[in-house]
């Protein structure tokens, strides 16, 4: 018998969220559904991987596993923008994988890592099928991704406390389009110290402007520039700190457009740039998937239809995201501290298993 | 007797001074008594350039710096002396000498309290160099342009926003040629407190009365166009200004008992106020200006006022003509060559020097394509975006933010530029730096185009000492029914900053095309030094 999930009628309800998680997905990325934050997608991911967990039928890990990489699939497939569900995936799947390790008394360490020393010694030693049936493993598996879950709350928090260590008093911050974790960011530094904030609304959708009003109420002194003004003021700026929307493996970022150029003026008057990502942005993707890296939204944004006549014979691009080379970074924040861009690969070994970078 | 002469010099003088600290215009009378003194100074100067007498060094102390300001009073358009640019034209001599005086007259009066030993000792160990470097400014008023001056630069009256006597001092100049002053607007950024922000809701013609006794209305409706966005550019703007003064030259009658080389320059002052209050003065606006004041002031007095109309008339089409019309000719002519097939060109904003290059381009059957970057709020390259596609140029249209994006495919870069400075930096529309940056670090070559008219002889190193703010509520935006900064004034820690201009600094240009050929952006002090030589 074929574990799978269409069996049981308690097991439609899964299928259905599923499937209600899937569309919401879709909908979500073309900008007409509800915009959500990254953390709550987050959230979302790993709590119907952990009803996954808990309702599915499987016997052992490795059918787990199958399973998860299938729905997996599907999701990223969904709205391969959203970066944060694949993360998530990732991470569960090593989950599993070390709960399994556990549970069979090896040492994560010699088991999981490929190495070449193991290549060349032991040649059929890394076929770990997953095979073995633990009753304790389900249980495990589901505590450790509440754990996860408990991980994925505090993030925010946990970032927001290292605000003082970075922004002294007196200073000229200055920020790009909306983004929630630089935003509470932000607002603890403003309890202790008086710093002014210049926001870039970033066009054509003029996040920056929400941000701004957000932070001028919580009574700091914010300035609203247009982008074409970052270059201009930015003799003037102290540091620069933004948001992303996902973090690269070679230490790059994926962020709003206009953040390649907010980079370069940074870089130019050697102005240092501070991303604040908490971990499960944390991407195993490179930058050089050109067709997948970038997303286009309508056109109308940026050329309205009200311009009819030019309209049919001009070409209209609307890219929502910028790469930005991890040689213009000067530090990421995150809730498991500060790093440099160079250490990302290492995060990232950490977090993730090699094999499941290709779902 | 040069004593008594220089006695009766300084009761004149005192009586001028306190006139002028009053805020009163210089008679005729007073002007001519200045002149006359001028001229006995210059005898004394050669009388007594080998002695070292105290008072005459004191007097003559006194009388060059009032002579500074009453000389530049009567001539103008003839000091070629590197102030500011709009300082010749819109803050006119008066008010320029009222802060002038205003300090020397506690000067003057300290010095008698010095004994005259003491005089004696400073000047000994300032040596024989004191001696000369007084009498040295005022002979070189007069210098050809060609030799180095030590002129103190006066600085215009709006970078001065935050320093409340200046901002009396204009308030009663513009009182006195009954110009209404125009308040500013919203709060201001911190950095940028020196400079003006106006509302573009309140233009200044409603506190004019109609008809308007004091302003040709051509110039009412200049000011108008300005101040409302209608006429924009830097050349549209120059253009339109020499034709509204092409108007009120011909509706000019010159008033009995005066010359008209005088009187026009005077009725001139007033409407270059109003302009600079209504929109401030671009640089290609102030170098048209002072053209014209030359213009005028030498029309010889026994001319007929019907020829020396006529002759002010042929002087400004022809300088149009040459300066603009020609000069686009020549650099489309240069830029043409450096246009090659299959290339696909960037341009920014909507600037009238490069859409013609390009049209003239499409003509001679290059094969190019065009990417249009625009930026808000005014969204110029919209205007050029239709141009171009009239023409039949195949365009693409991107907002700046995505300028990196799309940059990988461009092969070159055309700016345009408001006034290309004399330290090489280029000040262009707010954005082009952005640009500029950009394509460097793309490798892309920028080529900035500019006539020759443009040139200015400040210099600037940042955007933020001398720029322009536009109205704030044009940030404002509604999206999805929603307007996120509509009540932005309510709240007291939140500001908007609209920039108008921006400096690029040379190294991110590569060439810059003008009139006169191709030059790199630091041969602009060569440019004008040999301009200001031919003239």
């Amino acid at each position: 018998m074929r574990p799978g999930l269409h069996e049981e009628w308690g097991e439609i309800d899964l299928t259905e969220r599923i499937e209600a998680f899937l569309s919401d997905l879709k909908r979500g990325g073309s900008g007409t559904g509800p915009l959500r934050g990254s953390a709550e997608m987050a959230r979302e991911t790993t709590a119907l991987l952990r009803r996954i967990a808990a309702q599915a039928r499987w016997s052992n890990a490795g059918d787990l596993m199958e399973i998860i990489r299938t729905e997996g699939r599907r999701m990223t497939a969904a709205q391969p923008s959203e970066t944060t569900v694949g993360n998530m995936i990732r991470r569960v799947l090593k989950i599993i994988r070390e709960e399994y390790a556990r549970s069979r008394g090896s040492s994560e360490e010699t088991d999981q890592q490929e190495s070449l020393h193991k290549l060349l010694t032991s040649g059929g030693l890394s076929e770990e099928n997953f095979r073995q049936h633990f009753a304790a493993l389900k249980a495990n598996v589901i505590e450790a991704i509440n754990e996860l879950l408990t991980e994925l709350e505090g993030t925010t928090d946990n970032i927001k406390m290292q605000a003082l260590e970075h922004i002294h008093s007196n200073e000229v911050i200055m920020t790009i389009g909306r983004s929630r974790t630089v935003e509470a960011f932000l607002k603890d530094a403003a309890r202790k110290r008086k710093f002014h904030v210049i926001v870039a609304e970033c066009a054509p959708f003029c996040q920056g402007h929400k941000m701004a009003t957000s932070l001028s109420e919580a009574g700091i002194e914010t300035t609203v520039i247009t982008d074409a003004a970052i270059f201009a003021v930015m003799s003037r700026v102290n540091k620069v700190i933004i948001g992303t929307q996902t973090v690269l493996a070679n230490g790059g970022l994926r962020a709003v457009n206009g953040t390649h150029t907010l980079a370069l003026a940074a870089k130019h008057h050697s102005t240092p740039l501070i991303v604040c990502a908490p971990m499960f942005k944390l991407s195993p993707q490179f930058p050089n998937e050109e067709d997948t890296f970038h997303k286009f939204v309508s056109p109308h944004e940026v050329l309205p239809f009200t311009e009819g006549e030019i309209l049919s014979k001009v070409n209209v691009h609307c890219p929502v995201f910028d790469y930005v080379p991890p040689e213009l970074i000067t530090l990421f924040i995150s809730n498991i501290g500060g790093h440099a861009p160079s250490y990302i690969y290492r995060l990232m070994s950490e977090l993730y298993h090699p094999e499941d970078h290709e779902l | 007797m040069a004593e008594s002469g220089v006695t009766d010099g300084l009761c004149n003088t005192d009586d001028i001074e306190r006139s002028k600290t009053e805020g009163k215009e210089l008679t005729k009378e007073e002007k001519q008594r200045l002149r006359k003194e001028k001229k006995q100074q210059k005898k004394n100067k050669e009388k007594n350039d080998e002695k070292t007498s105290h008072e005459g060094e004191k007097k003559k102390n006194k009388k060059k710096k009032e002579e500074q300001p009453a000389g530049s009073a009567s001539q103008p358009p003839a000091q070629p002396s590197p102030k500011a640019v709009p300082a010749p034209a819109p803050p006119p001599p008066a008010a320029a000498a009222v802060p002038v005086p205003a300090s020397e007259a506690p000067a003057p009066a300290d010095k008698p309290a010095k004994s005259k030993a003491d005089l004696k000792a400073e000047r000994a160990s300032k040596g024989k160099k004191g001696d000369v470097g007084q009498p040295a400014p005022t002979g070189k008023l007069k210098a050809p342009p060609s030799e180095l001056q030590p002129v103190v630069k006066r600085l215009p009256e709006h970078v001065q926003v935050d320093n409340p006597e200046v901002v009396k001092k204009l308030a009663k100049k513009l009182e006195r040629q009954q110009i209404p002053l125009r308040s500013d607007y919203g709060y201001k950024v911190s950095l940028f407190s020196h400079l003006h922000q106006y509302s573009r809701k309140a233009p200044l013609t409603q506190q004019l009365g109609i008809p308007s006794t004091v302003i040709h209305p051509a110039i009412v409706r200049l000011g108008l166009q300005y101040s409302q966005g209608i006429v924009a550019g830097s050349n549209a703007r120059s253009v339109a200004l020499l034709h509204a003064f092409q108007q009120v030259i011909r509706d000019y009658t010159t008033p009995p008992n005066e010359e008209l080389s005088r009187d026009l320059v005077n009725k001139l002052k007033p409407y270059i106020s109003f302009l600079n209050q209504c929109r401030p003065l671009s640089a290609s606006m102030g170098n048209a200006i002072k053209y014209i004041k030359k213009e005028i002031s030498n029309i010889p007095s026994q001319c007929k006022e019907e020829e020396a109309k006529i002759k002010l008339l042929n002087c400004i089409e022809r300088y149009i003509n040459e300066k603009i019309v020609l000069a686009a000719k020549a650099i489309a002519k240069y830029s043409i060559e450096k246009i090659s097939d299959g290339d696909v060109i960037l341009v920014y904003g909507c600037s009238s020097l490069v859409n013609h290059i390009l049209c003239e381009a499409f003509e001679k059957k290059r094969k190019f394509r065009v990417i249009v970057v625009d930026s808000r709020p005014r969204l110029e390259g919209r205007e050029a975006l239709r141009r171009l596609v009239q023409k039949g140029i195949s365009c693409t249209y991107v907002l700046i933010s995505a300028v990196s994006y799309i940059l990988p495919e461009v092969s070159k870069v055309f700016l345009g530029a408001h006034a290309l400075l004399a330290n090489g930096y280029v000040m262009s529309r707010v954005g082009t730096s952005q640009i500029a940056l950009v394509a460097k670090a793309f490798n892309v070559p920028v080529l900035v185009c500019c006539e020759t008219y443009k040139f200015c002889e400040r210099v600037q190193t940042d955007s933020f000492v001398s720029n322009e703010l536009d109205d704030p509520d044009d940030l404002i935006v509604t999206r999805k029914g929603k307007t996120q900064l509509e009540h932005w004034q309510k709240v007291p820690s939140l500001g908007l900053l609209n920039l108008v201009y921006d400096v690029t600094p040379p190294d991110f240009v590569d060439l810059v095309i003008t009139d006169l050929g191709m030059i790199p952006c630091t041969s602009v002090p060569v440019v004008l030094r040999v301009k200001n030589v031919d003239q």
